[in-house]
């Protein structure tokens, strides 16, 4: 056969001969490493922070100057009442990237690179949630600011802010198990994103975020006040006006950790024994 | 080192089933530490599903299957710790640069942050990359990107590597050096596991080679053995004229009756003749003929020719496996 190219002997005895093992990462330095990777994905992609920052300003903006006049008399009051709603929208649509991530991961083949490694196994996930945790707060953060210059004031001060910020983000952790479990099983991205939205559009919008659920239809009215969504947008009201809505926000925690039991364990199965054929592109 | 003493893979009627296809239907295998060993199948043959077993990405149906002793579901970890696989299902992220997947590997394999660093700048300078090492991976060019997810594999040198199809779609300059870097891993002890559709490859590489066929290995053994269990020889010939080849295979088949195979150059074909009297008289008939031999050669059969052998069938895509 050919003859071969001149090797490279120059470097053998030291690139291989390290043969004794390093010690097996800990969980705590898999995360971390996880959530590095994390971050240079946005140094290296920062369109992907479109969602965490265009997207709210939009929403805002469109939703201040078109319904308020209509809905509330005037677009500062309707920006008082609705920008907890907005803040509680966004972070919640961006769960789904979560497992977007994931499910690119998937095609893309990296996720077997890290399945084959000797790491704790959950730390994959953990850290892409973590990740998307600074994520939820920078949404939060650019909803908040721009809100505060449009002229809206949290009677409760800089605390409600921050304790109805964070309700939204353990919520919307907790929810992100649900799409890393979806992000799994499906197939593709975009069949992910369809169903998450056929998921999230009916919760978000069948809410209390733009309108008080009384003027609604009777039927609808039931189940927006059973929602989630709503009671996640009456604690984060009531965090930012200083009227602390003590039975909302335990049944937004008990949501909370309802999911987590259910789905977190479920994708540390599913991550685990994730049986499909390669994916060969 | 470890693991000298014993097979560094053994796997006992193993089978995997995705929906009602057998992907994998009862592979038996048995590969020696510090060896090559080349599975060679066309695609969807089960080749990387059998890869994906051994390196604890799949649960296998049925079946045992072990890796330095070490059962590939019940003791997985144990596995993990001493393969590497690389291939078109174990990637790097190709949004980072290549030297920041090697770091995030290295921190994930236990190494300190210094120590990540250190040895990405070892691996790139020894896989020439290190020009690329700033560049996001995406930007690659074909080698490059084999290169890169070859070294990713050896952030903590395995005892066993999984590589599979290693040189699919690459050029003869790229392909030499990824075959260069596979000798070079095998001279310093590591046992190679190579899937390939690539006949010449496995003949060039392999110490044993396992041909395998929907689902099941159909015939296993040395290339030499392989070629002796097809028991024919071959004569190659390459026409001055490859207008004339038609009428060459027509002599040699029709009114000769040997088989004939095209090859994919358009003046080469070879004739499946076992002994070299026989031989010398079709060059003798086909100059009678009038049909012009540029060259030729006589010897064992192809890979290509055991293929079909074997299996009934071509090897789909050997003909990009050819590199004259």
């Amino acid at each position: 056969m050919k003859s071969t190219l001149p090797a490279s002997p120059r470097m053998r005895s030291s690139i291989f001969s390290a043969r004794t093992h390093p010690p097996r990462a800990s969980a705590f330095s898999a995360v971390v490493t996880f959530c590095w990777r994390a971050v240079l994905k946005i140094k290296h992609v920062p369109e992907q922070l479109f969602d965490v920052t265009a997207s709210p300003i939009i929403f805002l903006l469109l939703f201040v100057y078109l319904f308020g006049g209509a809905l509330a008399g005037s677009t500062g009051d309707y920006l008082q009442f609705v920008l907890p709603g907005i803040l509680v929208m966004m972070v919640v649509f961006i769960t789904i990237y979560t497992g977007v991530g994931l499910n690119n991961d998937i095609k893309k083949g990296v996720f077997d690179r890290f399945r084959s490694l000797p790491i704790w196994r959950p730390s994959v996930l953990v850290g892409a949630l973590l990740a998307d945790v600074m994520r939820y707060t920078m949404a939060s953060t650019v909803i908040i600011l721009l809100g505060v210059a449009l002229g809206y004031r949290p009677e409760n001060g800089l605390l409600g802010v921050v304790l109805g910020v964070g309700l939204v983000i353990v919520y919307a952790s907790c929810l992100s198990w649900v799409w890393i479990v979806l992000g799994l099983i499906m197939r593709t991205p975009e069949s992910l994103m369809a169903v998450s939205m056929i998921i999230l559009f009916p919760i978000t919008f069948a809410s209390n975020v733009f309108v008080l659920p009384e003027t609604m239809p009777g039927w609808l009215e039931a189940f927006v006040n059973v929602n989630p969504v709503t009671l996640l947008v009456t604690a984060v009201r009531g965090f930012m006006s200083g009227s602390y809505a003590i039975t909302e926000i335990l049944w937004v925690l008990l949501t909370s950790a309802l999911l987590l039991i259910i789905f977190a364990p479920l994708a540390t199965y599913l991550y685990r024994n994730r049986d499909c054929p390669a994916v060969v592109n | 080192m470890t693991g000298k003493s014993g097979p560094a893979v053994e796997a006992c009627g193993i089978i995997k089933a995705f929906g009602k296809t057998r992907a994998v239907n009862g592979v038996d295998l048995c590969v020696s530490s510090g060896t090559v060993y080349g599975f060679l199948g066309p695609n969807g043959a089960g080749k990387t599903t059998t890869i994906r077993i051994l390196a604890t990405l799949l649960r296998p149906d049925g079946g045992k299957a072990s890796v330095f002793g070490y059962d590939v579901v019940r003791r997985a970890d144990e596995v993990r710790r001493r393969v590497s696989l690389t291939g078109q299902f174990a990637s790097v992220d190709e949004d980072l640069t290549g030297f920041e997947n090697i770091v995030m590997l290295a921190r994930l394999r236990g190494y300190s942050w210094s120590q990540a660093r250190r040895r990405a700048s070892e691996l790139f300078e020894f896989f020439e990359l290190a020009e690329a090492a700033g560049r996001q991976v995406k930007t690659y060019s074909g080698g490059m990107r084999r290169r890169i997810d070859i070294a990713a594999s050896l952030v903590v040198t395995p005892e066993l590597l999984f590589l599979d199809e290693p040189t699919a779609g690459l050029d003869p300059h790229n392909r030499n050096q990824i075959w260069d870097i596979i000798r070079e891993l095998v001279a310093d002890g590591i046992t190679v596991f190579l899937t390939t559709q690539y006949l010449d490859e496995a003949d060039e590489l392999a110490d044993r080679i396992a041909v395998i066929d929907n689902g099941r290995i159909v015939a296993e053994g040395t290339s030499g053995e392989l070629k002796a269990r097809v028991g024919y020889g071959a004569l190659h010939l390459r026409l001055s004229d490859p207008e004339k080849r038609p009428a060459a295979e027509e002599l040699l088949s029709k009114r000769l009756g040997y088989p004939v195979d095209r090859e994919s150059d358009p003046a080469e074909l070879s004739a499946r003749i076992s002994n070299p009297e026989s031989a010398t008289q079709v060059l003798r008939q086909l100059s009678d003929e009038g049909i012009g031999v540029n060259s030729f050669s006589f010897g064992q059969p192809s890979l290509d020719e055991v293929f079909l052998t074997l299996t009934g069938h071509e090897a789909k895509a050997a003909g990009k496996g050819k590199t004259e």
